[in-house]
């Protein structure tokens, strides 16, 4: 076979199979597994992102295996968009691999090897979902994707909540599934050829396009946790060890993206503008609720999750705002908005993986993933404090990391909505950037409390003083991520470029060319917005610098300690630091309509007084429970065939051969 | 970009510099005029900033690096913007470096920079300041971000010195999006300086502050900087208001009539504003916390009217 970038991917990815599967070798061995092919497995992901990275403006590369069912050969197929997101899963997953190698230690759970082989199976079959050019292997690889990662969420098996999560997680997946496969079918259009080149050039009349579209959504939605499709998400991702949950949510909730992205822009050809409208909507929907539910938090791995459906949200809001410029040829806006899209998700799979495995090496260091236990990590554990706080601003969209960066585009995008040649729409639209905006405040004050209540204050529990800081393998992969977020922050002409090359492959068109300096973001240079991030932190960090040095060369140094003021009514403890209830109670009081509230407040007479406070999803209230009990009606009836005799087994047979024979005639 | 460019707009910020707590001494001068009392010196600020700065600094025990770093970080962070916002001329080499929406982003991580060096200490006060700063910010950027919206859609750029530009070449009218989001803006501005009907700058009654409550472990040098910073930002948004709303008189070359005229006018609408912010501040009480929520969901409420009333009409 020769060496082409497509085969190279394969190779990386059948490495990472075999990495795996070695991992069964010596299956208690954390020595082996943990330091030999962990950081193994890293390597190949440094490889595959440079691997996709280097021929990025190359013409897209085709290859048909003959394997699998006969006549039904596997397409391959590498183009700017798989490569892109190759990058993604390449880049995120060495960092994560790294942090893994340090992380996995006895007596949990699965044995080690066991993990290994779900881990790396997890990682390849999300780099075939990338590659995959017919609808056969991409559902193999897609299903192969939802079981590793099951199997790696019920890690810890033997916790009935655990394996509570582990069945939504699968139950969902499989309807998104479902989902997807229907709307292949639909997109196959008559020719019942399921290679992607026959759907490119099948055409759909509009009814069955849309059908199609709204098929792919919920399919992809369900995997990217969309509004109402997203209660699986907040239990999955916290159940799984940390590297898993990082991996899941910085990178498994990706390919729902690229999925769509996929199908809408290339397997259906031209979209029409007002199916982007849909996407738009569920996207804006989920960014609002995950991020008032991430505020109300007290676990933090849930806190992140519901995190990642706000930005899975914004994420989606910007594809159907793409859609929606696509649709009206408004190609310029279309491609800054697709980038925009590109950059969250990237940007994404950094800050989200950093903060998992953040919180990752808080659990293994102090046992506690509850925010009550925790305060004042900063002193014991730095390296991750530090490195998390990277990873917090970044998230909160604050200047000049990456989260902004993303963030600014989509909002420059938002500023093309009025010229959108349908009123109402163009009204409205602009209305969106205000929630984005909303969205993205509140992720501020999710990230305050999120870093404020686990790193500063006191130590809530006197456990925590005895805290250790994380080893040296999970702080290069902290490191790794953290870096990854400084670049995406610091050099965005750069990766944009990058994300044009998808843009203009997928016949969307490009930006605009421009003779800005490559430190200078200047998307569209008619309208004169730029931002230059390098110039941005220099200047701030000029000024930091020259006013500590001032402060020292006019003044004295002289600090003293003492203890915190206390209003003189004597020693303060750390039980009188806010909690992460309190911190989260202003959001519970101005959005209380979101929740579902259960208190119980104790009378003034309880000897033993205690305070309970429940918040629930009312989406799950609302449409899960009853849809449960309607399945579980419909179950009862249809339970009444069976009625466990094997006469009447027989007789179903018969009348079943009766009637298909009726029909033959 | 010549010499002369880069001397305006390091002149600007150090124009910035040294005007900014003159600014907040001129608008307690005239508060306290309105309200019958002897005023404190116009020049009170830099003399309680300069005793600071000699004061030994007494830091809490359990503080950690981020709570010593954090002052210097929100000083910097508020000479940036000092920098990005077109004061006195338009034509400055930094403002390429960021538009608007840089501008508001900044302003977020000086207030999550307060707000995790509050929490820091982690005494009871810090973090409930810091909850309520965060909570009076998450309302106010949003609202904030909506007025640069109106703006940048009337001009179809997000950079602020070209909005000023293209304003002021405009003759002055009534514009009815620019009301709306004036009266949205002028919300956030008393919300994020802290000043009543939100905050009360006088008061140290610690159950209602938010600002004190956030400074609350501060002293000394670390202090001086906070309250300079503090100082700073209440320029600032005055500055971004003038430049968004009233920009007539702003230089767009450098010479130096211009430039002189520009410094004038300046002097003129910040003691016009401070005038004002002293009357808004006398005339009305604050609110309980728990009302702020309510108050800055109105600004956002007028700047989204506004931004409503930009596209049905166009102006």
């Amino acid at each position: 076979m020769i060496a082409t970038p497509l085969t190279v991917c394969l190779l990386l990815l059948g490495a990472w199979c075999v990495i795996g599967i070695a991992g069964l070798l010596r299956p208690m061995s954390i020595g082996f597994v943990g330091r030999t092919l962990f950081p193994l497995g890293a390597l190949c992901g440094t490889a595959l992102a440079a691997v996709a990275v280097a021929g990025l403006d190359l013409p897209a590369e085709q290859l048909t295996l003959p394997v699998g069912l006969p006549d039904l050969p596997v397409h391959l197929r590498l183009d700017a968009l798989s490569r892109v997101f190759l990058l993604l899963l390449g880049a995120a997953s060495t960092g994560i691999s790294i942090f893994a190698a340090g992380y996995f230690r006895k007596g949990e759970g699965t044995a080690p090897g066991l993990m290994c082989v779900q881990y790396h199976l997890f990682l390849a079959s999300m780099g075939c979902v990338l590659i995959a050019d017919d609808a056969y292997a991409f559902m193999l690889a897609w299903e192969t994707m939802a079981l590793s990662s099951y199997f790696l969420v019920t890690t810890q098996h033997r916790i009935a909540e655990i394996r509570r999560a582990g069945f939504l997680y699968l139950l969902i997946a499989h309807l998104g599934a479902i989902a997807i496969l229907l709307c292949f079918g639909v997109l196959q259009g008559g020719s019942w050829h399921f290679t992607f080149d026959a759907m490119r050039a099948a055409r759909l009349d509009p009814l069955w396009a849309m059908i199609a579209f709204c098929l792919a959504l919920l399919g992809f939605g369900a995997k990217a946790g969309l509004v109402p499709l997203h209660v699986w998400l907040p239990e999955a991702h916290p159940a799984a060890p940390s590297p898993v949950s990082a991996l899941m949510s910085g990178v498994m909730l990706k390919t729902a993206l690229y999925g769509m992205i996929r199908v809408s822009f290339d397997l259906l050809g031209q979209p029409i503008w007002w199916w982007g409208l849909l996407p738009l909507a569920l996207g804006l929907l989920s960014a609002l609720y995950g991020v008032v539910f991430a505020a109300a938090q007290t676990d933090m791995k849930r806190l992140l999750a519901y995190s990642s459906i706000e930005n899975l949200g914004i994420i989606f809001t910007g594809l159907g705002l793409a859609i929606v410029f696509a649709g009206v040829d408004m190609r310029a806006a279309a491609a800054l908005t697709l980038i925009a899209v590109m950059y969250h998700a990237m940007n994404h799979s950094f800050m989200k993986s950093l903060l998992f495995l953040g919180t990752g090496a808080v659990l293994h260091s102090t046992g506690e993933r509850n925010l009550g236990h925790l305060g004042g990590l900063i002193h014991r554990m730095p390296w991750v404090a530090w490195l998390t706080l990277i990873g917090a601003l970044a998230i909160a969209g604050l200047p000049p990391l990456n989260g902004f960066v993303s963030e600014w585009l989509l909002l420059q995008s938002f500023l093309f909505a009025p010229k959108v040649p349908h009123a109402f729409v163009n009204m409205l639209l602009p209305l969106g950037a205000a929630l984005i905006a909303l969205a993205a405040a509140l992720a501020g004050y999710v990230m305050v409390k999120f870093f404020g209540v686990i790193f500063l204050g006191q130590p809530r529990e006197p456990s925590l003083r005895k805290a250790h800081d994380a080893g040296i393998a999970e702080r290069i992969g902290l490191a790794w991520l953290a870096l990854g977020c400084v670049l995406l922050g610091l050099l965005p002409t750069h990766f944009i470029a990058l994300f044009g090359v998808v843009t203009r492959q997928l016949g969307v068109g490009g930006l605009p060319p421009s003779d800005a300096p490559w430190w200078l973001l200047l998307p569209i240079p008619e309208r004169q917005s730029s931002y230059a991030p390098l110039v941005f932190f220099a200047v701030i960090a000029i000024v930091v610098v020259l006013s500590i040095y001032g402060v020292r060369l006019f003044y004295h140094q002289r600090v003293r300690r003492g203890a915190a003021w206390d209003c003189g009514f004597g020693r303060l403890n750390s039980r009188m630091q806010d909690t992460a209830e309190g911190f989260g109670q202003p959001i519970r009081h101005l959005f209380q309509p979101f929740f579902a509230i259960v208190r119980e407040l104790p009378s003034p007479f309880d000897s033993a007084p205690k305070y309970r406070l429940e918040i629930g999803d009312r989406i799950w209230a609302g449409l899960y429970l009853p849809l449960g009990v309607l399945v579980r009606f419909a179950a009862d009836r249809v339970a009444w065939l069976q009625q466990g005799r094997i006469s009447t087994y027989l007789l179903y047979s018969f009348v079943t051969l009766v009637v298909l024979l009726a029909l033959a005639l | 970009m010549s010499e002369l460019d880069w001397l305006v707009q390091l002149t600007g910020i150090a124009i910035a510099l040294a005007a900014a707590p003159m600014f907040l001494g001129w608008v307690n001068q005239c508060r306290a005029w309105l309200q019958n009392k002897s005023a404190p010196h116009i020049l009170q600020p830099y003399r309680g900033i300069r005793k600071l700065f000699h004061k030994d600094a007494l830091i809490a025990e359990n503080a950690s690096r981020l709570f010593r770093l954090a002052p210097y970080i929100v000083f910097g962070a508020m000479v940036t913007a000092a920098a990005i916002i077109p004061s006195i001329a338009t034509r400055l080499p930094f403002t390429q470096a960021a538009d608007a929406i840089a501008l508001v982003g900044l302003l977020a991580t000086a207030r999550v920079f307060v707000s995790l060096a509050a929490m820091d200490v982690g005494t009871a006060f810090g973090t409930l300041g810091a909850r309520r700063e965060m909570m009076i910010g998450f309302l106010a950027e949003p609202a904030l971000l909506v007025v640069i919206f109106v703006a940048s859609l009337t001009f179809t750029t997000t950079a602020l010195p070209l909005i000023a530009e293209r304003l002021s070449a405009q003759s002055f009218s009534l514009n009815p999006s620019l009301a709306f989001t004036a009266v949205a803006f002028t919300m956030v501005l008393l919300a994020e300086n802290a000043r009543i009907p939100v905050d009360n700058p006088a008061t140290h009654l610690e159950l209602t502050m938010i600002h004190e409550a956030l400074l609350l472990e501060y002293s000394a040098r670390h202090l001086a900087l906070m309250e300079w910073a503090a100082a700073l930002k209440l320029f600032n948004y005055a500055c971004i208001g003038f430049a968004v709303f009233l920009p007539w008189g702003i230089a767009t070359s450098h010479a130096p009539l211009n430039l002189a005229l520009a410094v004038l006018l300046l002097s003129v609408k910040l003691l016009l504003a401070g005038a004002g912010l002293a009357l808004i501040e006398t005339l009305s009480a604050k609110l309980r916390v728990f009302r702020a929520p309510e108050f800055l969901a109105t600004a956002f409420l007028f700047a989204v009217l506004g931004l409503l009333v930009r596209l049905l009409l166009g102006a």
